[in-house]
This record gives structure tokens, C-alpha cells and sequence, in this order.
């Protein structure tokens, strides 16, 4: 027991950081006061993140709350996991809305309000990098119908048409009168107001917020220790658990022996379930000291005879096999056939870990008819209904306190960490708030890995260089049929393809096949930042590579070819100016270029790498170039650059999961190696935006989330051959010895 | 019985001195601003200064860091003004995700303490993990601090 004057640390960093108010409904809206620092005056996300689970009294809509003192609260429906989101939202909802934007504090919006109000705020799924291209007309919507009632509720008061009055910074006024009312002073009669029509959002050349560079909302929160991630959730009570889930993934408890934990302190009990041992204690470590104390014995069952060299052998034999057809343009199979220039080549990368740095974890709190959660996910609806179901209560029983995330990188959408932490409190019949957390190991063994594949090219090249066929089979794992046996029944799972038949930047390869075959063991695979292009865009992007060299083309001018897409170009073009293509480089030194079409931008890398004499590889400078066509905030969307290219490299240089006797090998950081500040490039983020329309003639809104993951890993490899004439074709290039592989 | 002085308030702990004081810390004393993210030492996530020294509290026994001074993410402003670290971290945006910068942080205070004009090798000593891979923003933001100290 903790015997301290001051009880709960919370208190302190709020006396010293935070300034508390309260809003009209009695709930509490926390804004940060930064003095002395040089942004003061812009809103901040507050410490307290999600929303009260009912409408508050200051609401215009569920969107849009606006206190007496006229500051606004706007409610996000994303989660905020590094990705800017939370920010981005935000600035759509301002835009709209015509409120004060220093005078905004934003909450993560309530699911289970959602649940119980027609899904007003829609899937609250943050994946994909769609956070802002998938949501932007229902929030800008949400804004703008606050506005419209805001509006309305003035020009009843003054009796005037509403045409007549104009709202800006939080001010309606009354144009020709020059009478004006505050929000604050509008938003009760504002929120009884009915429109025969909601008014139309704006288009992206109306705007005068979004597409400006602004400071993220959640900086100072997360500079100062105050902001709350799942992990840190402190309920009166709470008790902890450390889990193990079997070594090998499918497999099953046997037994567990726990005489030498017996009578170790604060320990409460060893919960057993089907494939996994857990153990509750009054303090988090003392869980995960007795859980590692346990002598456990685990049935792998089949599987435990299993090693990544096996597997890394049937993914290459299955290149021979049968494929299904997912791109079939012109007859490459005929062209290539009739060509003496074909170059070939086959590529394979491994599983992969998604390492986010809070390891999952999720507390539940259950009761007869209340389940609470607080945890931060990618899919808290999904999450919600999954309890639901699980602990045998109605949807609008769950109640959901959405936390930062601390990384997410699609490992924190399907609930796993929930769903443990649900069938422990259950089974140990826990009737107090319980933390599941995951320690490193078990969040990276127990993982659902990015799928490992091979895959075969084949090029052919015209007399005078030109590309005239792709010819491409791949095997790799299934990540739609991992979480579904019975998805993808047809075969195909784009999340396999994209950037090899689907989702390229090219246009103009008029005779292209690419055959799939989806491959799956019993490892989980899942969703991994950039999904198939963090394999795809490097075997696509090296190969190009090594079809531009065959040519005797200058690499990016051999990319140009390829394409007369305005987005593909305006990257190309980007990044031969920013980087100075073709400029000489000093001796040992290699530039790489790389394009992707990923997840809803084109994202482009010129990679420079010096080699010295030992075949060590220094990544020196990364230039990255985007089209994401509109973007919110060209700040946060820089910052998603640098740091997908990091993202990137450490899959490039060190990422491996290898599996033996069926259970993943790697579990720390010590042996899942990441790239440090020492290895880490400087990397120069630029926009090479091209705006304009999608096929319904709604403005064209890019992701950015993951469209410089994908590129990087080719743009090395390019640079490496650049630089020494050697072709990396396996990943990760720890285990490439540069010496012994021959010039090209 | 345990006793720290953590931010310069005085802590009195019935826990195990072999306890890591990161877990003394988040589920005793309740400052999570200190984060769990390996607890081989490797991340940095946890980082705290001790003696003015960057620490990795996850491997550090309590009994080990009685009597001394430990300083938090919590414990770093004055007169609730952010650090000059804290303070270039906000102006360049760092934070992504932001579960590792209060390690960060903290490195780079100890950094500075030691060399308050820092080489960009100097910063490359800092090994704490970013996964969200800010680092661009870390290294410009340490110098900026660098110089605000001046």
C-alpha cells in the first residue's frame, strides 16, 4: 500500500498545467495553459479525451458543444494515434462552424452514444489512413448545420431573413443592421431549430482554416506527461494482469503449476484460459513477476514443428503453382515470351511485428448490466459491439472511454488485448476495474504479424529500352482470410495485391499480368502501416529498378515513362528538384528513387546512402514527396512523412519476426531491432499537391497515414545499387552480407 | 519501507526494494507520465533523471534510488512554465503518437545538462526508440532548446 502525501499524480500535473472549467452540461472540459511558450494562444486537446455519454445542454449538435463563455467543444470520431487526426477534424469542424479556432477544445466523440443515436458518428474506424478522406463530408456537415441553427436562432431573434446575416469567429451579425449575437449567447434557441434543408458544405477553395499550417492540438499534453493513454487508466480499485497467450499461435493451455508463486504478495489469483494463463495482482508488476515465475505447459499441436525456413521455402515453391488472375492487361505472357530482353527476379520478405510503443492493453470494468472500457483503439464501435456480445450485454450497456493511443499502426483494430481482458474478468469473476496490459513480450508473440510472401517478375524490355511487359505471380499470406477462413473465397484479397497489380502509380504498362496466390499458416496476419505495400512497393519499386538499369535509363526518367498520371508525375517531378537528381554524389555514395500509390496518395522517395568499405550501409538523406491532392494541415501531414519513412526503414534494415518450432522468435526490442536517432536519415517532407475532383465530382482528398511507409524500403535498396551495383532482393538487409553478393 | 523523493516531494512506499521504480512510480505514487514500453532498458520510454542523470527506471530497484533526486516528466516545468525542452518540443510539434516523449524528453534534458551545446552526434547518444519515428523533429528540437538556454 502507497503511503504518500500526495495521492493521485493526476492532481499535481493538472494544478501545475491545467486549467479546469466546467461546461453547462457539468462535465469537465480541460484546456491547457501554456505561459511563456511561444503558441499560447492556440486550442489544445485537453487530458480528460472522451466525451460524456450523454448530450450535454451546451450542445448545437452532437458534434459542436458551445459553453456560455462562447469556447467550443468539438467532438472527434477518430482515434488520435500520432496520425494528426484528432487535430485534422477538428479543423473541418472549425471551418464549418465559423467559430473562434483559438477557442476550441476538442473530445474524442462517446461510443456509446453512437451506439445509441443511429451511429451519429458513423464507424469510428481509424484504419487505412481514411481519418480524414472517409469522414470529411460528415463532419464538415456537422460544423455547417451547427452554423445553419446558429444562424437561424439570430435572425429569429431579430426577424430577419437568415440570407441576411453573416457568422464569423463565433459572431453572428446582422449585415445591414450591424446587430450581432455571440454563439454563446445563440446556442439554446440554436439547438431547437429545424431547417427544411441542411446547408451545403464547403468546397475546398471556400475554405480559410483547413489547408493552413497549424500546431498540432495534443503537443503540449504529450510534452508534459499529462496525456492519457489506455495504459494509464486509474479506477478506484483497478487491479492489474499480466498475460501469456500459448507460445504457439492456435495452441492450447495443458497446465499451469503455480506452487511458486504461492503466497507471494499481492497476488489475487492465476486465471486459466483456453490458450492463455493470466495472473491478477494488485500492482502490475508483481502480476508479471509471478506470471513469469509459473511453470506453464503449453500443445502446440502441429504447428509446433514449423520454422520460417520452411515457410520461407513454400512461398517460393508456390510461385510455381497455380495462380489466380487478378490483372490480366494486353498479353504479357505472349510478350515476353517473343522478347530477348527479360529480366527476372524473385523477392521475399518476412513477417513483420507491429511494435507500437504502448503494448495493448485494455481495462474493463464488469458488471451484471454495465460493461465499461477504457482503452485506445482503432475500431472502438466494432470493439464496443465485440464486448457486447462477449460479456452478454446490449450494445448501449458497453460504455467505451476511447484514450490516446500510444501507436497503432493497425495492430490496435481487431481487440484481441479487449477480448483477454474481458474472458479474464469473467473467468476470475472480477467485480473490480482490471487492467490487462501486455508486457513487450507477449505484445510481440502474440501479435498478428504483417504476412510473409514471395513473389516472381518478369520484364521485357524493348530494343530501344522501353518497358513493354510486366509479368508477376506472388505468394502471400491472406490477411482477410487470417482473421475469416472462409473470406477471400474467390481468391483474391487486395490487401495482397495492392502495389503490384492494383494501387500502382503507372499507366502506361499496356500488357501487364499479375497472378496471386493467397498462402496462409497458422501465424495471424494483419493489417501492417501501407498493408501490401510494405512488401509490394519494394519488390514493384526494386524491380522497376532493375528494369530501368537493363534499359540504360536513368531510373527516374525511366519512372516517367511509365506514367501520364498528373498525380505520378507531380511527385516525380518534386522529388528530381528537391533532391537535385543527377547531381554527382562523392565516391561510396548511392541515390535511389522510389513511387507509391498507397492508401490515398502518391508518396515518393529519393533515398542517398553511403557505403563504406565493410558493405555498411548509412542512410544519410531521404527526400519525400507527396500528392494527397487536399490536405488539412500541411504540418501534421509532413510529420506523418518523416516518420513513415522511419517507419519504413527499421522494416528495411532490421524488421524480421522468424518463427520456430512454430512460435514467433523475436519478443523485445533487443532481438526486433528499431531505427535509433544514430541511424535515423534527416528526411525533407514536401507536398506536391494536384487537388481537383474524384470520379462523383467531390473534391479528391488524400491519406497520408501510410503512403511514405511504402516507398522507402525500394528507394534504399535503389540507392545501395547505385552506390555499389548490388540488388537487394530479400529483406530485412541485416542479413544481406553486401560483399559477398555479386555486382549486376 | 521505501522512501523517494520524487520532484521533490516526499514518497513513503511499503513495496519490495527490488520493485522497478517505474512500476513504484505508476501504480504507487499514480505519475504515469513515465512509460512502460520494454522493460529491458531498451525503449527509453521510461526514462527518468535521478542525480541528473537519464535513467531507465524500468530496470531501476527502488532501493536503488532512495535518497536521491528523482525527476519526472511531471517534475520538469517551474512555476507551471513548460522546460525549455518541453517548450521546443510544443513549438516543433514532435509528438506523433507521443507515448515515448516523455523519455525523450528527459533524455534530452540530461543531454543538455552534460552538454549544453550538443553535436548532432552528441543527440545520436540518445538510443530512446521512437516508433512513430519523430526523430527529424527530436534532433531540430534539441537544438532549438539549446539555444533557447543560451
Amino acid at each position: 500500500m502507497a503511503m504518500t502525501q500526495t495521492k493521485n499524480a493526476e492532481t499535481i500535473s493538472r494544478r501545475q498545467f491545467v486549467v479546469t472549467g466546467t461546461t453547462l452540461a457539468g462535465g469537465m472540459a480541460l484546456g491547457l495553459m501554456v505561459p511563456g511558450a511561444a503558441r499560447a494562444a492556440t486550442p489544445e486537446m485537453g487530458t480528460r479525451y472522451w466525451a460524456d455519454d450523454l448530450a450535454a445542454p451546451g450542445e448545437v449538435n452532437a458534434w459542436v458543444v458551445i459553453n456560455p463563455d462562447d469556447s467550443v467543444i468539438l467532438r472527434c470520431p477518430m482515434a488520435e494515434m500520432g496520425q494528426g487526426t484528432g487535430s485534422g477534424l477538428p479543423m473541418l469542424l472549425a471551418e464549418e462552424l465559423e467559430c473562434d479556432w483559438k477557442n476550441v477544445k476538442v473530445e474524442f466523440a462517446s461510443v456509446n452514444r453512437n451506439i445509441r443515436e443511429s451511429n451519429v458518428y458513423r464507424d469510428m474506424l481509424t484504419v487505412g489512413s481514411r481519418g480524414i478522406r472517409s469522414t470529411y463530408e460528415y463532419v464538415q456537415q456537422g460544423g455547417a448545420s451547427a452554423r445553419a441553427r446558429l444562424v437561424a436562432a439570430a435572425a429569429a431573434k431579430w426577424n430577419v431573413p437568415a440570407e441576411t446575416c453573416e457568422a464569423a469567429k463565433g459572431v453572428v451579425r446582422h449585415t445591414s443592421s450591424g446587430r450581432s449575437l455571440r454563439y454563446g449567447q445563440l446556442v439554446a434557441d440554436a439547438a431547437k431549430i429545424t431547417l427544411a434543408a441542411e446547408p451545403k458544405i464547403k468546397s475546398p477553395d471556400q475554405f480559410k482554416l483547413v489547408g493552413t499550417r497549424q500546431p498540432r492540438l495534443d503537443s503540449a499534453v504529450k510534452s508534459n506527461g499529462s496525456a492519457k493513454y489506455g495504459i494509464d487508466t486509474r479506477e478506484a480499485g483497478q487491479l492489474f494482469a499480466s498475460i501469456m497467450s500459448c507460445p504457439v499461435p492456435g495452441g492450447k493451455l495443458v497446465s499451469v503449476d503455480d506452487s511458486a508463486i504461492a503466497g507471494r504478495r499481492g497476488i489475487k489469483q492465476v486465471v486459466k484460459l483456453d490458450d492463455a494463463v493470466a495472473v491478477v495482482a494488485d500492482n502490475y508488476w508483481r502480476a508479471n513477476e509471478a506470471l513469469k515465475a509459473l511453470k506453464i505447459s503449453w500443445d502446440g499441436g502441429a504447428a509446433a514443428t514449423t520454422d520460417s525456413e520452411q515457410f520461407a521455402q513454400a512461398y517460393r515453391d508456390a510461385l510455381d503453382g497455380p495462380m489466380v488472375t487478378v490483372r490480366n492487361d494486353g498479353d504479357a505472357k505472349a510478350v515476353i515470351g517473343a522478347s530477348k530482353n527479360v529480366v527476372e527476379a524473385v523477392y521475399e520478405t518476412p513477417l513483420l511485428a507491429h511494435a507500437t510503443m504502448e503494448p495493448c492493453n485494455a481495462t474493463v470494468h464488469l458488471k451484471a448490466d454495465r460493461l465499461d472500457i477504457w482503452m485506445g483503439s482503432q475500431s472502438a464501435l466494432a470493439n464496443a459491439m465485440m464486448a457486447a456480445q462477449l460479456a452478454g450485454l446490449k450494445p448501449e450497456q458497453v460504455y467505451f472511454h476511447q484514450a490516446y493511443l500510444g501507436g497503432g499502426f493497425g495492430r490496435r483494430s481487431n481487440g484481441d488485448e479487449l477480448r483477454q481482458a474481458i474472458l479474464v474478468a469473467q473467468a476470475g469473476k472480477i467485480d473490480k476495474p482490471l487492467q490487462l496490459l501486455w508486457s513487450r513480450e507477449q505484445d510481440m508473440r502474440a501479435d498478428r504479424f504483417r504476412p510473409q510472401s514471395a513473389i516472381r517478375m518478369k520484364g521485357s524490355l524493348t530494343a530501344d529500352g522501353k518497358l513493354e511487359a510486366l509479368y508477376i505471380v506472388s505468394a502471400c499470406g491472406s490477411i482477410q482470410r487470417s482473421a475469416d477462413p472462409k473470406a477471400a473465397s474467390n481468391g483474391i484479397d487486395n490487401t495482397s495485391i495492392e502495389g503490384i497489380g492494383p494501387s500502382v502509380p503507372y499507366n502506361k504498362v499496356t500488357n501487364w499480368y499479375t497472378g496471386s496466390l493467397l498462402k496462409n499458416t497458422h501465424i495471424p496476419v494483419s493489417y501492417w502501416r501501407s498493408v501490401g505495400g510494405s512488401q509490394n512497393t519494394f519488390y514493384m519499386e526494386s524491380f522497376i529498378d532493375e528494369l530501368a538499369h537493363a534499359a540504360g535509363k536513368d531510373p527516374l526518367e525511366f519512372r516517367r515513362s511509365l506514367t501520364d498520371r498528373a498525380d505520378s508525375l507531380s511527385v516525380l517531378n518534386k522529388l528530381a528538384e528537391m533532391s537535385n537528381w543527377g547531381s554527382d554524389l562523392p565516391k561510396g555514395s548511392g541515390r535511389g528513387i522510389s513511387l507509391a500509390d498507397n492508401h490515398g496518395a502518391i508518396g515518393g522517395h529519393v533515398a542517398e546512402v553511403t557505403v563504406d568499405a565493410s558493405g555498411a550501409v548509412h542512410v544519410t538523406r531521404v527526400f519525400a514527396a507527396t500528392d494527397a491532392y487536399h490536405v488539412v494541415n500541411p504540418n501534421l501531414v509532413e510529420a506523418q512523412i518523416e516518420g513513415g519513412v522511419i517507419f519504413g526503414l527499421t522494416a528495411m534494415l532490421y524488421g524480421e519476426i522468424n518463427i520456430k518450432n512454430g512460435a514467433p522468435q523475436q519478443s523485445n526490442f533487443d532481438s526486433y531491432r528499431m531505427v535509433r536517432l544514430a541511424d535515423a536519415p534527416d528526411v525533407k517532407a514536401a507536398l506536391a499537391l494536384t487537388g481537383g475532383s474524384d470520379d462523383r465530382g467531390k473534391p479528391k482528398w488524400g491519406g497520408v497515414g501510410e503512403c511514405s511507409v511504402a516507398p522507402i524500403a525500394a528507394a534504399v535498396a535503389n540507392a545501395i545499387f547505385h552506390a555499389t551495383g548490388k540488388r537487394i532482393r530479400s529483406l530485412p538487409f541485416k542479413n544481406v552480407k553486401l560483399t559477398e553478393l555479386t555486382r549486376l | 519501507m521505501a522512501t523517494l523523493t520524487v520532484n521533490g516531494a516526499v514518497h513513503k512506499l511499503d513495496v519490495e526494494p527490488e520493485m522497478p521504480l517505474l512500476w513504484a512510480l505508476r501504480n504507487e505514487i499514480g505519475l504515469t507520465g513515465t512509460k512502460y514500453g520494454c522493460g529491458i532498458a531498451q525503449c527509453g520510454a521510461c526514462t527518468v533523471i535521478i542525480d541528473g542523470k537519464a535513467v531507465r527506471s524500468c530496470v531501476t530497484p527502488v532501493s536503488s534510488a532512495e535518497g536521491k533526486q528523482i525527476t519526472t516528466i511531471e517534475g520538469l516545468a517551474e512555476h507551471g512554465k513548460p522546460h525549455p525542452v518541453q517548450a521546443a518540443w510544443i513549438a516543433e510539434d514532435v509528438p506523433q503518437c507521443g507515448y515515448c516523449q516523455s523519455g525523450q524528453i528527459m533524455s534530452a534534458v540530461a543531454l543538455l545538462k552534460q552538454k549544453p551545446k550538443p553535436t548532432d552526434a552528441d543527440i545520436d547518444t540518445i538510443t530512446n526508440i521512437c516508433r512513430c519515428g519523430t526523430y527529424v523533429r527530436v534532433r531540430r528540437a534539441i537544438h532549438i532548446a539549446a539555444s533557447s538556454k543560451a
